[in-house]
């Protein structure tokens, strides 16, 4: 090693001394790397929408995180083994839990999936697999489909309530059929989407083999798109389960104790019972609302985790 | 009479037997090989042997909706030869090979001209069920497609979905040796297809093809996504397989043709028309097409002058 006199590094001195001698006036030299001129301006713009999306997105996590956060403060207290296992109280008036709201919203639930998922996936399927490309009424059935999307679910309530309700009473199962209302183009288009996705190329070998269509669909093509279904049934049924306005039509007029039977009368369930609690005059009600909203959250969670738990592992199995 | 498979009425899954035995009936039928000389006229030299035909296809032409894709296509596929099929991009050479199985009815405005005779039946007729013509017809792709399952699954799918389920290891293991890639994947039969390599991939998939025990693989580029070691595998599969099966490849790479296959089919661009379809100009042994092209356009192919 032996540095030049002056102490720079041989390397760094030659394009610098060369810098020099080309550099004077000439500012649009291409040695010149720093913004300028009209590239400033676009770089301004730049920053400016980064830093506007970036506050976005921080907002609506900020907007989850105070809703969490305030349903836990105003929960946490009422929540006890207690408020978990015993039924509300049978006249009304303070003390006791939610246990049968639990089970019932989570009965109301699985029938209403049971209803809804298999119809969906399966017009998902019509739509995908078996549908001519100018069928007529695929496109009927996917203006049906997002326009369903799109309905209020008050109007789902009350139409219910008049197929179901009136003239029989209120039931649990009303209420089922109104949540698979609800749920059922959330979870078809949500599969359509995903069906679409399964590369062409598969739907090929499997024709190249000689297997019939439908064992096609069952054995390569939905196996293929599960883990996007199941993704996209749960945030439908996670979103059904908090639904209120339905179940105040169909399935609000219940006695507090538990029912497993979901036909014939009403049935308890989280959203209508936050709704009436935070309805009531008494004060201690309204905390036991806000403790019905965070057991409604923390089911929801729960369901969403153990679902996306499930998938990872079944996925792990098959994808390698 | 006709193999009686075929019909979509029949139920496959009874076993090889009938089918081995409607096989031989075919061919006591339709061994009555066309001695006329070849007339360069019509699309070149057609060979003439004692072999039986698997494919009998006159006057051939496809069309997409109002454009024409391939037109003026003659030529017999013999059983048991590695048959090529090469030409320049645009040619006609994948839709050639996928009306052989009718992975073209799906596409939009597909029409098929002409007539195309598999063991003296018609393939587009309309008793001819497509399921049925695939399961006779197997393809593999020119991308590797294997199924998002494990390795042994992806083989075992078709046999488990057609009825073939007895001694369905034997069979998985069979395929996979024939394809040259049990050795390499008997200790992971239970692993994902998806975590192989491209080029294990693809033998996957003429594993899948093989294990119905088809009477024809058709192989569309097989080994144009491969690099050059995955590549010279595939070929010598393709040597080992014919014996067993009639084997139609479609190449781009004319080394490959010389290589594996008996005899070569060129397509090209038909210059004599104004609209831009395909057609075949030449046909004949592999040595004949790539020594002695008798068409010019084939010599000008062959030797690397066009293309």
């Amino acid at each position: 090693m032996s540095p030049l006199p002056d102490g720079t590094d041989p390397v760094d001195s030659a394009p610098a001394e060369s810098a020099m001698e080309s550099a004077p006036a000439d500012s649009t030299a291409p040695a010149d790397l720093t913004a300028s001129g009209n590239l400033r301006r676009r770089a301004a713009i730049s920053r400016v929408v980064d830093a506007s999306a970036t506050a976005s997105a921080l907002l609506a996590v900020a907007v989850l995180g105070v809703l969490v956060f305030g349903v836990v403060k105003q929960g946490a207290s009422s929540l006890s083994f207690d408020f978990l296992t015993e039924n509300p109280p049978q006249f009304g008036g303070p003390g006791g839990g939610i246990a049968s709201a639990i089970v019932g919203t989570v009965l109301i639930v699985t029938l209403a999936a049971m209803m809804a998922v298999p119809i969906g996936v399966l017009a998902a399927l019509y739509l995908t697999e078996f549908a001519g490309r100018r069928s007529g009424f695929a496109r009927v059935l996917k203006m049906a489909l997002d326009l369903m999307q799109g309905l209020p679910t008050v109007v789902v309530g009350l139409f219910v309530f008049g197929l179901l309700v009136a003239g029989h009473g209120n039931s649990g199962f009303a209420g089922s059929v109104a949540l698979a209302i609800v749920m059922l183009p959330l979870i078809a288009r949500s599969s359509q989407e995903v069906l679409l996705l399964v590369p062409h190329s598969l739907r090929e070998a499997a024709e190249a083999l000689g297997v019939s269509r439908w064992r096609t669909v069952v054995g390569v093509i939905l196996p293929a798109a599960l883990s996007g279904i199941v993704t996209g049934s749960i945030l439908a049924i996670a979103r059904a389960a908090g639904e209120t306005a339905p179940l105040l039509f169909v399935d609000s007029l219940y006695t507090p104790g538990v029912q497993l039977n979901l036909f014939g009368h009403a049935v308890p369930n989280i959203p209508v019972m936050i709704f009436t609690l935070s309805e009531g005059a008494d004060p201690s009600g309204v905390a036991r609302a806000w403790g019905a909203a965070l057991v409604l959250l923390a089911v929801i969670l729960a369901a969403n985790i153990g679902a996306r738990v499930l998938l990872a592992r079944s996925r792990r199995r098959t994808m390698g | 009479m006709r193999p009686s498979g075929m019909r979509p009425s029949d139920d496959e899954p009874s076993g090889e037997s009938t089918d081995q035995s409607a096989r031989r009936r075919v061919r006591i039928q339709t061994s009555t090989p066309d001695h006329r000389p070849a007339s360069p006229a019509t699309n070149g030299i057609q060979p003439t042997s004692g072999r039986e035909a698997v494919f009998d296809i006159t006057d051939m032409s496809v069309s997409y909706g109002e454009k024409p894709a391939l037109a003026w296509t003659t030529l017999k596929i013999d059983r048991n030869l590695a048959t090529a099929v090469i030409g320049p991009s645009g040619c006609g050479k994948s839709t050639f090979i996928r009306s052989l199985n009718r992975m073209n009815d799906s596409i939009p405005g597909f029409k098929l001209g002409g007539k195309i005779l598999y063991h003296g039946q018609d393939l587009y007729g309309s008793a001819v069920n497509r399921v049925e013509v695939r399961r006779r017809i197997g393809m593999v792709f020119q991308k590797p497609n294997p199924f998002p399952k494990s390795i042994f699954d992806n083989v075992a799918w078709a046999p488990r979905n057609l009825g073939l389920k007895a001694d369905l290891d034997a069979r998985v293991e069979r395929a996979l040796r024939d394809a040259a890639l049990w050795d390499e994947v008997k200790d992971r039969l239970r692993e994902s297809a998806l975590g192989l390599s491209g080029g294990q991939q693809q033998r996957l998939c003429i594993a899948r093809a093989i294990a119905i025990e088809p009477d024809v693989v058709l192989l569309d580029e097989p080994a144009s996504a491969l690099d050059p070691i995955a590549t010279a595998s595939i070929e010598d599969l393709i040597s080992t397989l014919k014996s067993r099966y009639t084997i139609v490849i479609v190449t781009h790479n004319m080394q490959q043709a010389a290589r594996v296959a008996d005899r070569t089919a060129f397509f090209s661009l038909d210059s004599t028309s104004s609209a831009r379809v395909g057609t075949l100009i030449e046909y004949g042994d592999t040595d004949a097409i790539f020594r002695h092209p008798s068409d010019p356009r084939t010599r000008d192919y062959v030797t690397g002058r066009f293309g």
